[in-house]
């Protein structure tokens, strides 16, 4: 599997996910600038975490007019796989690719900390491969506070897309819990922790590297 | 012959959507004593000087802008105030 890795502007965890995937996993990797158009050479599209346009406006919301987004919006409607990670799944939402939006945190921190959350299916390539659905991973962000109205939580609760939530105290205000959700074709990925910061053993638990594993 | 305008574009949370910085500033407020403030809600104040070549057009224009990106309508609701600025 070839991953790419989109680079916007104040990106900064794109190169974590380079060495997950093509140190750790061994597989082919490009970073993308986000004023390149085409797409077609890649498998699995990364939109990772950040401040990407220093998250002016609303945090994603200049981003997803980036020239490559165009070719992502295609590449999950081809049904491709598209993961985006704290400001990358802030700009999935901001794109349309999956529903909802993420506010400020109900307490007005920045959380930079390291939260138990469950795994809520396994029925998704990104999951499928989790024997423990109990996993830590790190988060760190201001606005992680997912919101969408009544209808959109029901329908995504009952399609199963919801496919993490925060199982300890909730630390930012999620409403359901959220801390990840899927398309309805489940091949768009949003999640605000950050699996890449949890892949090398090296750095203590690695309960991420699944969720990669899953793809290759 | 495009006319020149001035527009003063308001985004506000929706009422259903927490604002947390509403709510620390509504505390700060009680701090001071205002204790009867019901509630606050903090939102963005835009300008934008554009050229169009009538007024309709321009609101036109602008809502088109309020929706893809001044404001997300999942969260947000705006308001347009347009001003002839010749």
């Amino acid at each position: 599997m070839k991953f790419g890795i989109i680079v916007f502007p104040g990106s900064n965890c794109d190169r974590d996910v380079v060495y997950v995937t093509r140190d750790l996993l061994g597989q082919p990797t490009r970073t993308i600038w986000h004023e390149e158009t085409d797409l077609q050479d890649v498998d699995v599209v990364v939109v990772p975490g950040g401040f990407s346009y220093g998250d002016y406006l609303r945090c994603g919301a200049i981003a997803r007019f980036s020239p490559i987004m165009k070719a992502v919006v295609a590449h999950a409607e081809q049904g491709k796989y598209v993961l985006g990670i704290c400001n990358g799944f802030q700009v999935l939402t901001e794109a349309g690719l999956l529903p909802g939006a993420l506010v400020r945190n109900r307490d007005m921190h920045f959380i930079c900390d390291r939260v138990p959350l469950s795994v809520e299916s396994t029925d998704s390539i990104w999951t499928q491969g989790y024997d423990n659905t109990a996993i830590d991973l790190p988060i760190a962000h201001g606005e992680g506070c997912y919101h969408a109205d009544p209808e959109t939580l029901d329908r995504l609760e009952s399609n199963g897309q919801v496919l993490f939530r925060y199982a300890g105290t909730n630390p930012n205000g999620s409403l359901n819990n959220i801390a990840g959700i899927c398309n309805e074709a489940k091949n768009v990925l949003g999640m605000m922790p950050h699996p890449e910061r949890a892949a090398d053993p090296l750095l203590g638990k690695a309960d991420g590297i699944q969720l990669f594993k899953n793809l290759v | 012959m495009k006319q020149k305008y001035q527009a003063q574009i308001y985004v506000t949370l929706r009422p259903s959507v927490l604002d947390p910085a509403g709510t620390a500033v509504q505390s700060g407020l009680a701090h001071m004593g205002y204790t009867d403030v019901e509630s606050v809600r903090i939102g963005k104040y835009i300008e934008v000087s554009l050229s169009a070549t009538d007024e309709a057009e321009a609101h036109k224009q602008l809502d088109i802008m309020c929706d893809q990106l001044f404001a997300n309508p999942v969260i947000e609701n705006y308001r347009i105030e347009l001003v002839d600025s010749e």
